[in-house]
């Protein structure tokens, strides 16, 4: 057989357990999304790639509880998330609208062990609008590291200021695939193989992340057009429900 | 614990009994959500194997398969990240059936479910017996569409559906369990969606 295998063969990620966080700040630097910056105490430092689930509470006891990715690195004093609101969107809605700094919240993290970089291999990240969230917190690590030379980056968006952390992206030199926009000498368009082409490496492992719709089409140009292993290939997809699970 | 959070309401509710804790509604909607890119498996290179702790291993082609006893699970499924989708119909073949051909010694107590592309679940024995495990290839009626884990998935509907490995074609039985792709992230060994067993420890 020559299955390829998935896993971390044998090392585990970090996980946390249930813990009362702060909200100590937020802003809303994109029209549907919220920048949460949580002080959460005895907290289980986590890795670049992994989320935390944020679970609401109400009077009658109802609870409701979705994933969200974190953009920061390992290391820094806060724990920031970011949120974007959905139609509908029980909990996001909740978070983007009502929830002020001050605010309690309960969160468990973190979370996840596969979409998780390891801060020493080069990787390729490829988001989709809040699924930039999780690769920030790679680049933000990288930067810390010293050693932003092993990431590239391409990050999708309708335009650029629907795309959350755009600037940052840009300043780290990510391909900013613009669909309803030009973007310097970029013509409007969905990501293609071509803007993919100068951002791979020999020895790469490709992050994707983003809707289901947006990772399948990445992750597709990235085995069929542009030769990856499906095993180099690590897929987050978010749904309406939010989250990673199979 | 802590108490109620200001200001959330949460939907209005009438709470459907046949939600788990956590869980809502996804109505027509069936989300896509896998950790790989979507493998490409023709039925004719597909295949079935039930090894590991039993009396004959056995691999069955997808015509193989056909020619067994057709069995149908009506009903609902849940997933770990907090949607459900009520009466669902998936049409394949029981587990049982599988198992009744290969034999399991005495001494196998757990599953390991590997799928074309790697990925892995794990299961206790008793979760897959019984009449509660399919291996199904028709989702309404229609072949299960790739996406969703065709030609053919495991089904396990009474626990989250991470257990229900997409491209399954392998099922080896354990005398001691193991943890497959998620279990070694972060998830549960079980995953009961009644007793909310989302991660280790819960």
């Amino acid at each position: 057989m020559t299955e390829p295998t998935l896993g971390l063969g044998g090392r585990r990620a970090p996980a946390g357990g249930w813990r009362t966080a702060t909200v100590a700040a937020l802003d809303r630097p994109t029209p549907r999304g919220v920048r949460l910056l949580l002080d959460v105490p005895h907290r289980v430092e986590h890795l670049p790639g992994q989320h935390y689930v944020v679970r609401l509470t109400a009077e009658d006891g109802y609870r409701a509880q979705r994933s969200y990715s974190v953009a920061s690195p390992p290391g820094d004093p806060q724990v920031e998330l970011f949120v974007e609101r959905l139609e509908d969107g029980e909990v996001s809605g909740y978070l983007a609208d009502v929830v002020e700094p001050g605010d309690v919240l309960e969160v468990r993290g973190p979370i996840g062990g596969w979409f998780v970089w390891d801060g020493r291999g080069p990787a390729l990240l490829v988001g989709g609008g809040s699924g930039v969230v999780p690769l920030v917190s790679m680049l933000r690590t990288a930067r810390d590291r010293g050693r932003p030379d092993l990431l590239r980056v391409a990050a999708a968006a309708r335009t650029r200021t629907l795309l959350p952390y755009a600037d940052e992206l840009a300043g780290a030199g990510a391909l900013l695939a613009l669909s309803r926009e030009a973007n310097g000498v970029r013509r409007p368009g969905r990501l293609t193989a071509a803007d993919l082409v100068p951002l791979v490496e020999p020895g790469q492992t490709a992050f994707v992340c983003g809707s289901a719709s947006f990772a399948e089409a990445a992750s597709r140009l990235l085995v069929d057009e542009l030769g990856m292993a499906p095993a180099d290939v690590r897929v987050e997809r978010f749904g309406p429900s939010g989250g990673p699970a199979a | 614990m802590a108490g109620p959070t200001r200001g959330f309401l949460g939907r209005r509710r009438e709470r459907d009994p046949r939600l788990p804790p956590g869980q809502y509604d996804a109505g027509a909607d069936w989300p896509v959500l896998t950790a790989e890119p979507t493998p490409r498996i023709a039925p004719e290179t597909w295949s079935i194997t039930v090894d590991g702790r039993v009396e004959s291993p056995t691999t069955w082609s997808w015509d193989d398969v056909h020619r067994l006893p057709a069995s149908e699970y009506r009903g609902d499924i849940h997933c770990v990240t907090t949607w459900s989708k009520f009466d669902t119909h998936f049409a394949g073949v029981s587990v049982d059936t599988l198992l009744e051909a290969a034999r399991p010694t005495a001494d196998a107590h757990f599953v390991m479910a590997t799928a074309k592309t790697g990925y892995t679940t794990n299961l206790p024995l008793e979760d897959v017996t019984g009449g509660r495990a399919w291996l199904v290839w028709e989702f309404d009626g229609k072949p299960l569409p790739i996406e969703h884990g065709g030609p053919v998935r495991l089904l396990v509907p009474h626990l989250y559906f991470w257990k229900s490995a997409k491209w399954v074609t392998r099922l080896t039985l354990l005398q001691r369990d193991q943890q497959g792709f998620w279990e070694q992230n972060g998830y549960h060994d079980r995953g009961d969606p009644w007793r909310e067993q989302r991660y280790q420890g819960d």
